[in-house]
């Protein structure tokens, strides 16, 4: 059984490792989140962002959410935005292209082409 | 929508949509009348009579992007469909209140879903906003609240010292608090309810 007392635990254990955590010069992911993502799977999209930068301990990225993107036969649409405000869409998301989209754009600045809105509606 | 916690993903999203500071869910199992309920009341910007009148018609919506809009109506019909009740009041500047309710044995009834996964969704892009998680059946009732949360995490000192601040989207306290979630629904849900894993 799960109890409040764990946070005491996480609470003592995360203090040692948060003084590493900057949100200068941050890369943002944004999950498109209105009916249609969500209908079209984007809560899941959303939590594998979330772990796979946790396992690699970035600290610079933040994940948040918006409304319709727009292009809801699409969806899940996700769009990263760098620091100097470049925003790629990637769209038709699934947890394992979210996964991908983490090491080889976030990680290693390769931005995944195959993957965008760009390389689907042509 | 597959399931409740969807649903609750959805609307919610129109309540942080409309400024909400507050937002507030209850989930209830009336097992006497064969009704699992679902109410969830916010204090954002709400909307004029004219719009609440037409709010549940899917040609009605706020986005720009197009004109439809299905999360109120989706909604509304996924009560609908098994004899259950949908009903919406809202004022302007004080906040919407949505409640649904389902038959249980209802052949169309939605499960309850993954709320946990829905809660750490929304905790993680929202985490200034005030959640409350109410959920109650004749097994008991189960609260969480955000406010409570960050109080423990930033220790009983209100965290004055600026660097012991944990925030409540941290990775660790997110994992735990979708793990505690839906364990705590799971004891008061359980049996016929308890579809958290379908």
């Amino acid at each position: 059984m799960k109890s409040i007392a764990e946070l005491e635990e996480i609470r003592k254990k995360t203090l040692e490792k948060i003084s590493l955590r900057t949100n200068a010069d941050g890369i943002r992911v944004v999950v498109g989140m209105a009916t249609c993502g969500i209908a079209a799977g984007a809560r899941p999209v959303m939590n594998a962002f979330v772990e796979e930068i946790n396992k690699r301990s970035l600290n610079n990225v933040s994940v948040s959410m918006t409304g319709c993107i727009g292009v809801c036969k699409l969806e899940p649409v996700v769009e990263v935005i760098d620091k100097d405000g470049n925003k790629t869409t990637y769209v038709k998301m699934t947890a394992e292209k979210a996964a991908r989209v983490v090491v080889e754009h976030i990680v290693n600045g390769q931005v995944c082409l195959d993957l965008t809105i760009g390389a689907v509606e042509k | 929508m597959r399931d409740l916690s969807l649903h609750i993903l959805d609307i919610v999203q129109n309540s942080l949509k409309a400024n909400s500071t507050i937002v507030k869910l209850h989930i209830f199992e009336k097992a006497e009348c064969n009704k699992l309920g679902l109410i969830i009341e916010d204090n954002g910007i709400g909307m004029d009579s004219d719009f609440l009148k037409k709010v549940d018609d899917p040609f009605t919506t706020t986005r720009t992007t197009r004109k439809i809009g299905l999360g109120i109506p989706m909604l509304k019909e996924s009560a609908l469909k098994c004899e259950g009740e949908f009903n919406i009041c809202s004022e302007k500047n004080i906040g919407t209140k949505v409640f649904a309710t389902f038959s249980i044995d209802h052949i169309d009834r939605l499960p309850i879903g993954d709320v946990g996964s829905t809660m750490t969704a929304l905790i993680t892009a929202s985490p200034d906003t005030h959640f409350i998680l109410l959920a109650e059946s004749v097994k008991g009732t189960f609260i969480l609240d955000t406010e409570e949360i960050k109080k423990t995490l930033n220790g009983e000192d209100g965290g004055s010292e600026m660097q012991n601040l944990i925030s409540i989207n941290e990775f660790a306290v997110i994992q735990w608090l979708k793990e505690y979630i839906n364990e705590g629904l799971k004891n008061i849900f359980g049996g016929v309810l308890n579809e958290i894993d379908s």
